[in-house]
């Protein structure tokens, strides 16, 4: 799960890291009211999105009046924000922050993620702030500095002011530094973060600042963090994922055409794959989960069928818990409901196979049975290609 | 001799009175030899209670002093699981195979730093389990499609596992032992433990070596098959078309920082020697190539 800058700057400040002083608004007579609060001769005027690359955009901009603050606002308010992170048709921004300005001297990059190898968060720092992280990550890799945290002691001091002077944090930051990464680390663990990123770090008139702060969440544990949960902005995700995850499903939009119910997320990924590979282009990625019931095969077409570019489904199930005919009879249910309009391909293989086949031939539905996954995945392509409800395969495969 | 486990095993299920735990000791017993290698089951508030006949005991200690049992099986829901594979940890059994899903990491790094210096070997979390067939079953992959041979299977997905199982068995292929080590990021066996294993294995011919994108697992195990695998070994990666960013179902399956990706993995493998395909349906038909 992801949150907006200010959200995390003010989890942040709990652990004693230091940001400037800011207020969020939802529009520009709020940005001026803020600023006018804030007091000071400039401000940042920051839209709060999810998607990084934010500045390159045109979503973070330095106001000198009161005038420029509303403004800005307003400009920013009514625009899609396009960042490398967006894709071209960008996020509307429906929320800002206003900061005090500060006067920076130097800009540090600070990131915390779980390093998989040593199982254990991983520290990273680098004297290269303000820039893109992976630009310095593939050119120069010797100026990023790791601490792998010990999980029951958490960062020590020394750790902290080694990695401190390896990026060259001036010496009279030293101290503020130490306690400000390990409140960062303190952050992250107790709120059971997979990412924090700070950047940049900056040292600005005798104080270190977090000027920048993204924080995302582990999903698997937001059942003990309901404050974080409640943090969430509907308004940044995608419809039909939103959607999707009130079903337990796991749905991911992609730009093809061929819809894909699959169980497992292994099969689901190979499934995507397969359909590649026969010159097609899979619509989604979507994991039914192990315990599939009727209902949830439902909401899974209603969702695949949203998408107006959608042109045939496949239907992928190797059953080994979830058996086939409850699939078959989720899959009969489904296509009566929804009235389906594009072809149906459907594999299925494993437990209950044959009572799920009989199933689907005993429907009446136009449905186009395959025998394996190559099979489904040519059917699904050539289905697509024809485009018709009741289209019948024509290639050598056995159907 | 298989890997990890035989009909010699014995069993105790963390979590045996819930529904998973029930079903599943249940399916695990039906099959070959599980009647008398399923032995115990665990939980703390139903001590002296039976399931099946099963002998439900408070701890893992206690169980494994009463039984023998040498294995655990976790059907434990995911706020208590890591906390459960600890107990198993530190009664010192052979293996836990974790088969819950939706740990936090958080929890799991700490259980990690725990095993350190441990004899405890982990499978999973959220993993199918492991088979060796017409022998012993320990998770929840169907039984029936697996017959005792000599080709090693190890992945980090279920579904895909009985695919690539399935296959195997169109071809007339049985396998010595398949392990599912499971879709999270932080986790016990990978690839390349599993690897050396087999390697070591004289029930085992060859591998086929099933992964996904996400960390960096399969390049870690591709480097050590090249220098020291003395049996072919087939792989498929599965995400060639995922986007970056995004998680694919499990948990670890991400591509952050455009690492992981399912080229670069495929790339990798094939630079270690190993015979990769790019399509999830020939699996089978690559690893009896390469025999």
């Amino acid at each position: 799960m992801k949150i907006h800058e200010y959200q995390a700057k003010e989890i942040l400040r709990k652990f004693g890291v230091a940001t400037p002083k800011g207020i969020a608004c939802f529009s520009a007579d709020e940005a001026v009211n803020a600023a006018q609060q804030l007091g000071g001769d400039a401000w940042v005027v920051k839209a709060q999105i999810y998607a990084g690359g934010r500045g390159k955009g045109g979503g973070v901009k330095v106001a000198r009046s009161l005038q420029e603050v509303g403004q800005q606002a307003g400009e920013m308010l009514n625009m899609r924000l396009v960042t490398h992170q967006t894709g071209p048709e960008g996020q509307p921004v429906h929320r800002l922050y206003i900061e005090q300005g500060v006067h920076i001297e130097n800009e540090f990059y600070i990131g915390m993620v779980v390093e998989r190898r040593q199982q254990r968060v991983c520290l990273m720092a680098s004297s290269e702030g303000g820039v893109d992280i992976e630009t310095v990550a593939a050119e120069t890799p010797e100026k990023i500095h790791k601490v792998f945290i010990d999980p029951i002691s958490g960062l020590r001091e020394q750790e902290a002011r080694d990695v401190a002077e390896k990026i060259g944090i001036p010496e009279q930051y030293l101290s503020q530094t130490v306690s400000l990464l390990q409140g960062l680390y303190r952050a992250f663990d107790e709120c059971d973060a997979s990412l924090l990123e700070i950047n940049p770090l900056a040292t600005t008139d005798k104080k270190v600042l977090a000027l920048d702060a993204k924080m995302n969440f582990d999903d698997n544990a937001l059942f003990r963090h309901p404050d974080i949960v409640a943090l969430r902005d509907l308004d940044e995700e995608d419809p039909v994922e939103v959607e999707a995850s009130k079903h337990e499903l796991s749905y991911i939009p992609l730009d093809g055409d061929i819809g894909c119910l699959v169980n497992g997320a292994g099969l689901a990924m190979a499934t995507m794959d397969i359909i590649k590979l026969y010159g097609g282009n899979p619509a989604n990625f979507l994991d039914v989960g192990g315990g599939a019931t009727a209902e949830k095969v439902t909401e899974a077409f209603k969702l695949m069928l949203r998408n107006p570019k959608l042109k045939a489904i496949l239907v992928n199930i190797f059953g080994g818990i979830m058996k086939c005919d409850v699939i078959a009879q989720g899959v009969v249910a489904a296509a009566r409901e929804v009235q389906l309009t594009v072809p149906l391909v459907v594999r299925l293989e494993g437990t209950n196979v044959d009572i799920g086949k009989k199933i689907l031939a005993d429907s009446g539905l136009t449905i186009i049975s395959a025998e394996n996954m190559a099979d489904a995945a040519q059917k699904a392509v050539h289905a697509a290609r024809s485009g018709a409800a009741d289209f019948t395969c024509q290639c050598q495969c056995p159907s | 001799m298989s890997i990890l486990i035989n009909r010699n095993s014995r069993v105790m299920t963390q979590g045996i009175t819930g529904k998973t735990g029930q079903f599943h000791t249940r399916m695990c017993r039906e099959y070959a030899n599980g009647k008398q290698c399923f032995v115990a089951g665990v939980n703390p508030r139903k001590p002296g209670e039976d399931f099946d006949g099963i002998p439900v005991f408070a701890s893992v200690k206690e169980a494994k002093q009463q039984t023998g049992a040498n294995v655990s099986v976790i059907y434990v829901p995911p706020p208590f699981a890591a906390a459960a594979i600890d107990e198993a940890v530190e009664a010192d059994l052979d293996l836990v195979i974790c088969i819950t899903e939706g740990i936090p990491v958080r929890d799991m790094i700490r259980t990690r730093y725990k095993m350190q210096g441990r004899k405890t070997r982990l499978i999973g979390p959220n993993c199918p389990g492991i088979i060796t067939p017409d022998e012993l079953k320990i998770g929840i992959m169907p039984g029936y499609i697996h017959k005792k041979g000599r080709i090693g299977v190890v992945s980090r997905s279920g579904t895909l596992t009985y695919e690539a199982v399935a296959q195997l068995m169109a071809l007339g292929l049985g396998q010595s032992t398949c392990i599912g080590i499971g879709g999270d990021p932080v986790n016990g066996l990978k690839h390349l433990d599993v690897m050396q294993l087999f390697n070591d294995d004289d029930e085992t011919d060859a591998v086929l070596m099933v992964g996904e994108i996400g960390g960096s697992d399969e390049e870690d195990c591709a480097r050590w098959i090249k220098d020291n695998m003395r049996k072919p070994v087939a792989g498929f990666i599965a995400g060639v078309t995922a986007p970056p960013g995004k998680r694919m179902g499990h948990a670890g399956a991400i591509i952050s920082g455009g690492k992981g990706t399912a080229q670069e993995k495929l790339d990798t493998m094939e630079a270690c020697g190993i015979k990769v395909t790019r399509n999830p349906a020939e699996m089978g038909k690559l690893l009896k190539s390469v025999l």
